[in-house]
């Protein structure tokens, strides 16, 4: 071994395991925030390691440095004002387009591998090398452009530029599907072949795959989606590590596969849906407009927004309920201020954060912190749900599903056996909604009927503007 | 390197990253999945590999320079947002206690 290999291995091996301290230590609350630097730091070291490791032994040409210049900065010059642009509501979005890109990457690297051999894989060339390498590209290609395509529509459904088709919900889909997936396997196993022509076949076949499973699938089960595409944007990396025989690349990508698919796990988990039933059951909303047919309300009691300030300025404890309709309403510094005044007032508030709220999970945490909200004042549901009974009024704003007693009680429902927060225990619910639509599974929310609910309709912010108003009429918030 | 100890790579670098999650509090899954998916970017190892390797083929240059440009997108996009989320975390705490 000569010196630029050692200092390679050295320094991959750091890098390595950087980048698992960093995974590690991103699910620890104290320490995420350096892990997160911590794997950036073994990334870029990373660059440092390979960078020199060619520069020590065959040389990097003038020309290819333009180009790894060029390709460099345009990548990071986006990437950075998007990340440092994009508000914090759009965060599932964001992640899915940038998880697109990554897959991308493994595309393109694969394809122009298969394409324009590149002079190590054919060095010394044998059978059994040659064919290792047909599979990685392969796989590369395949798994890359399910990524890419997937996370696109992803998040195109999330920005709302796509809705659900209405074929897509109907038993096609899995036709179309299994055609597409047929498909692929032939032009996978026609390049393995050495049929180069065929390369083309599996990058479009494999797009429209990702297209076709990812479009079926509803808005409240996309974080488990992206979740899942992360895990396969990982793969893709290790495929594209077996593609340039980089160990690193396979280390990393392997990990980032294996943790993405045990967080897709916990994701399923909090949201008591089965992988299965995210990937193949189609869209929530499409399967419960059938058997939801109790759907008219009875008893909807409406309150302005006065009755609600006087309730809450008579109460001893508070609890807040936020969900995405709070987060699009940009009503989270809003209703921040509220609650400073009743504290103020001696008023004991708590939020209780489900473990879906918002899009993603620990998407709500993220936005109430943006607004300053106290970290100790954020409540998971298995922590605040025993706190219900001895609750004096529980403000539900822009969550729905989370708070549907149906969940608990009707074993007909969709919904049935998803953990909820039990609102309806709490003496006072008041409910902050725009007007009497379902949410994201469009179902109807029983809690709405119930005789201590009372409903404030209105525009979240403009809601909570006016309570500041009539709080401050109370002298609420004033000594 | 040999296949059979790069098989050995990919086994052990999928038992690490399933050892390396086991109880994530439900808080961190966004800023989780966010900083994974940068990780995932290491790609534009790959990327680089190519454009060092083209030996002056213009065509194999610019695919690897297009694919090093989504690779970085996706690191550095990944890494600053993560950043923002999780710098919201931090600041709290350290201010009250």
């Amino acid at each position: 071994m000569n010196l630029p290999v050692i200092i390679k291995f050295v320094i991959d091996l750091l890098a390595v395991l950087l980048l698992a301290l960093g995974i590690k230590g991103l699910s620890k609350v104290k320490s995420a925030r350096d892990a997160n630097r911590l794997a950036a730091f073994a990334m870029s070291l990373s660059v440092v390691g390979l960078l020199s490791y060619y520069l020590g032994t065959s040389g990097i040409a003038i020309q290819s440095w333009i180009w790894i210049i060029i390709g460099s900065i345009i990548g990071s010059l986006f990437g950075a004002i998007l990340a440092k642009k994009v508000p914090m509501t759009s965060m599932p979005e964001t992640v899915a387009l940038f998880n697109g890109c990554g897959g991308m990457s493994s595309l393109l690297v694969a394809l122009g591998v298969a394409i324009f051999p590149i002079s190590s894989s054919v060095e010394n060339f044998d059978f059994f090398k040659s064919l290792i390498n047909e599979v990685s590209i392969s796989v590369s290609i395949f798994v890359g452009a399910i990524t890419f395509t997937g996370s696109i529509v992803a998040m195109a459904k999330l920005q709302g530029w796509l809705s659900t088709p209405g074929w897509t919900q109907s038993k096609v889909r899995h036709f179309v599907n299994i055609v597409f997936a047929v498909a692929s396997l032939i032009a996978f196993f026609d390049l393995i072949n050495g049929s180069t022509s065929s390369i083309w076949l599996l990058v479009i076949v494999s797009s429209l795959l990702g297209i076709g499973v990812t479009l079926p699938i509803g808005g409240a089960d996309m974080p488990v989606v992206i979740s899942l595409l992360n895990s396969y944007s990982g793969i893709a990396a290790a495929a594209a590590g077996f593609v340039v025989d980089s160990q690193l690349l396979i280390v990393a990508g392997a990990m980032v596969g294996a943790a993405g698919l045990i967080l897709t796990q916990v994701m399923c988990k909090g949201m008591n849906r089965s992988l299965v039933s995210v990937l193949f059951g189609g869209s929530l909303s499409a399967q419960s407009t059938a058997s939801s047919g109790s759907g008219e309300y009875t008893n909807i009691t409406s309150c302005s927004v006065e009755e609600c300030a006087l309730t809450l300025e008579a109460a001893n404890k508070v609890i807040i309920v936020p969900g995405y309709g709070l987060a699009v309403a940009q009503a989270q510094h809003t209703l921040r201020e509220v609650t400073k005044k009743l504290e103020q007032n001696g008023i004991e508030v708590v939020y209780a954060i489900h473990p879906v709220a918002g899009r993603m999970p620990g998407h709500m945490n993220v936005l109430l912190a943006e607004a300053d909200v106290p970290y100790e004042q954020l409540k998971e549901m298995d922590v605040v749900n025993p706190d219900f009974p001895a609750t004096d009024v529980v403000l539900v704003l822009g969550a729905n599903d989370v708070v549907n007693p149906q969940a608990k009680n009707d074993s007909s429902s969709p919904l049935y056996g998803m953990p909820v927060l039990d609102v309806q225990e709490a003496r006072t619910v008041f409910v902050i909604k725009r007007g009497m639509s379902a949410g994201y599974s469009g179902i109807k929310n029983d809690l709405f009927d119930l005789p201590n609910t009372s409903m404030v309709f209105g525009d979240a912010k403009k809601v909570l503007n006016d309570l500041i108003g009539e709080l401050k009429d109370l002298g609420v918030g004033e000594k | 390197m040999s296949f059979i100890s790069l098989l050995w790579v990919l086994l052990l670098g999928s038992l690490l990253g399933l050892e390396l999650i086991g109880k994530v509090p439900p808080t961190l899954h966004t800023p989780l999945m966010s900083g994974a998916n940068a990780i995932s970017g290491i790609t534009m190892l790959a990327a680089l590999t190519l454009i060092v390797k083209a030996e002056g083929n213009l065509p194999l240059l610019i695919i690897g320079s297009v694919s090093l440009g989504f690779a970085l997108f996706n690191v550095v996009g990944g890494f600053f947002v993560t950043d923002r989320m999780l710098a919201m975390f931090s600041r709290k705490p350290s201010n009250k206690k």
